[in-house]
């Protein structure tokens, strides 16, 4: 088994407004996605959701400040999973929620030091 | 009043294992045996004299004098014992007169939380702690503990035997652990005592009356955990309300030939309510804290349970339940059961679909729930799949079950 990252990208501006129905339908969503994999004992970590607010820090002391709300490909969240190859890595990212509200999944095995 | 037959089994329960605890606290953990044998020499001499005097008229402060006097005659006659053991224990005189042997409420109370830090300690296996926590703490026979492990008296006494052994070459102290380790060992006594609770709910033995003691022993410590303020933390309450939760099942989960009846077949005028408001009591304590632990969890699914009635909100919350439990640790049974919820909440198609992503091929229990979701669906699917749960399944029990389910798929 290798370690894969996944990272969730999507246009924050892309995102509707919800009802607190419909979030937490979209959470539930999230939920079972992971729980799938947890079930599968596939689950390293649930990683976590990224507030859009941040910060880059660039060579020469230039640092640029977030809210990133204007880019179409935010870094909106990541997850830790394993899976035998890349190509079954890809497979699972495939049911994610995130694609739902046109965002998109970034499959990475992860390069132990 | 009690017969006298019927009374030294029961006193030998309740105060061998109150006797033991303070002598095993007073001599150490490298004598522990020390401490079984005054005890077991008590109550021998106890059957002996009242067989032929009858009962004193209070037999168990007999006892506590009894066992008193023992302890005082070991330290006189042992010359070894007094030069070197009596003066670790940091006595300043080794005289037989000044050993206090304190058998008060608190001091039992004390010693049988110390003795139960001592005893679910990971230098030994899993199973040798049940087995010392079941002789040591609940006053259980040899003979008893084989039952309730399937096995026999040799096996256990070995066992029991070498995890002494064990402890006593880790020089395991029989004290209240500090309050920087407090949560890390009351981890371990969870497990232990989760583990026995196990081992009577689940177990294969046929033996009810040793399943439903193992079941009451382990809620009984869980308790005395909850009395002490230094261990009295949200998971010892969640495991507790747990274990409510679970045994109030258990007069409905079996007919009157010992055989399983489930869940949805139970008649629920046999679920014992007290115990599921105890459950919620203990769970409703459990959730004051910020911590959630695994029991709490499994106690949250408990609690659905005990409403029988389906509906769409008690299955949504029982999966996100299993949802989580399943990230904090995985296992089988918790992947099989949360994806029966899962068909429950979100149709039995996806769960199809996520069970046959699940790698338990070897396991009757994944075959019984393919089984169960092909029901509706296909029925020589669903036939196939239980007779491939009767091909790997054990026990008689088990077997019994599938063979009904497998009735269901004649079409």
């Amino acid at each position: 088994m290798k370690d894969f990252l996944l990272i969730f990208r999507n246009d924050p501006g892309l995102m509707p407004q919800e009802s607190p129905e419909e979030m937490q339908a979209r959470m539930k969503k999230w939920m079972d996605w992971i729980g799938n994999f947890a079930a599968q004992n596939k689950l390293i970590d649930r990683g976590n959701r990224l507030h859009t607010a941040g910060s880059v820090v660039k060579p020469g002391n230039i640092v640029t400040d977030g809210p990133y709300t204007e880019v179409k490909e935010l870094i909106g969240g990541y997850t830790l999973v394993k899976a035998e190859s890349l190509e079954e890595a890809t497979e699972m990212a495939k049911n994610c929620p995130i694609l739902l509200v046109g965002g998109n999944v970034e499959v990475r095995e992860i390069n132990p030091m | 009043m009690m017969q006298q037959q019927e009374l030294i089994p029961h006193l030998f329960r309740t105060e061998y294992r109150k006797i033991t605890a303070v002598l095993c606290k007073l001599f150490g953990i490298e004598h522990i045996e020390i401490a079984e044998d005054i005890v077991s020499d008590t109550f021998l001499l106890a059957s002996e004299l009242w067989g032929h005097k009858g009962l004193p008229e209070n037999p168990a402060a007999w006892l506590y004098v009894a066992a008193k006097n023992k302890a005082k005659d070991h330290f006189k006659h042992d010359a070894i014992f007094n030069q070197k053991i009596v003066q670790q224990l940091g006595y300043l005189s080794p005289k037989t007169d000044e050993i206090e042997i304190d058998l008060s409420e608190k001091n039992i109370h004390d010693s049988q939380l110390q003795m139960l830090f001592a005893v679910c300690n990971p230098v030994i296996p899993p199973e040798a702690q049940i087995g010392l926590a079941l002789r040591i703490l609940c006053g259980f026979g040899i003979n008893e503990i084989a039952a309730a492990f399937l096995t026999n008296k040799e096996t256990i006494n070995k066992r029991l035997f070498r995890a002494k052994e064990k402890l006593r070459q880790e020089q395991v102290k029989i004290e209240f652990p500090g309050n920087n380790e407090i949560n890390k060992r009351l981890e371990n006594v969870l497990t232990t005592l989760y583990l026995l609770f196990n081992e009577g709910y689940y177990s294969a033995g046929q033996n009810i009356t040793i399943r439903k003691d193992l079941c009451v022993e382990a809620m009984r410590l869980t308790h005395l955990l909850t009395e002490s303020a230094l261990a009295n933390t949200p998971a010892v309450n969640a495991l507790l309300a747990l274990m409510c939760f679970q045994s109030s099942r258990f007069e409905a989960r079996t007919n009157q030939t010992g055989e399983t009846i489930l869940y949805q077949d139970q008649d629920t005028r046999l679920w014992n309510r007290e115990l599921i408001t105890k459950g919620k009591h203990y769970l409703n304590i459990a959730s004051q804290g910020d911590k959630l632990s695994k029991y709490h969890l499994e106690a949250g699914i408990g609690y659905w349970h005990t409403i029988k009635t389906n509906s769409p909100e008690k299955w949504e919350n029982i999966l996100q339940l299993y949802n989580q439990l399943l990230q904090i640790e995985y296992s089988p049974i918790a992947a099989l059961n949360r994806t029966y919820a899962l068909a429950m909440a979100n149709g039995i198609p996806e769960a199809i679909v996520e069970a046959e992503k699940l790698d338990l091929k070897n396991n009757h229990l994944y075959y019984s729930l393919l089984g169960e979701l092909y029901l509706s669906e296909d029925k020589t699917v669903a036939a196939r799949h239980f007779n491939k749960a009767l091909q790997l399944a054990h026990s008689i029990a088990d077997k019994t079950v599938i063979r009904q389910k497998l009735k269901q798929c004649v079409l």
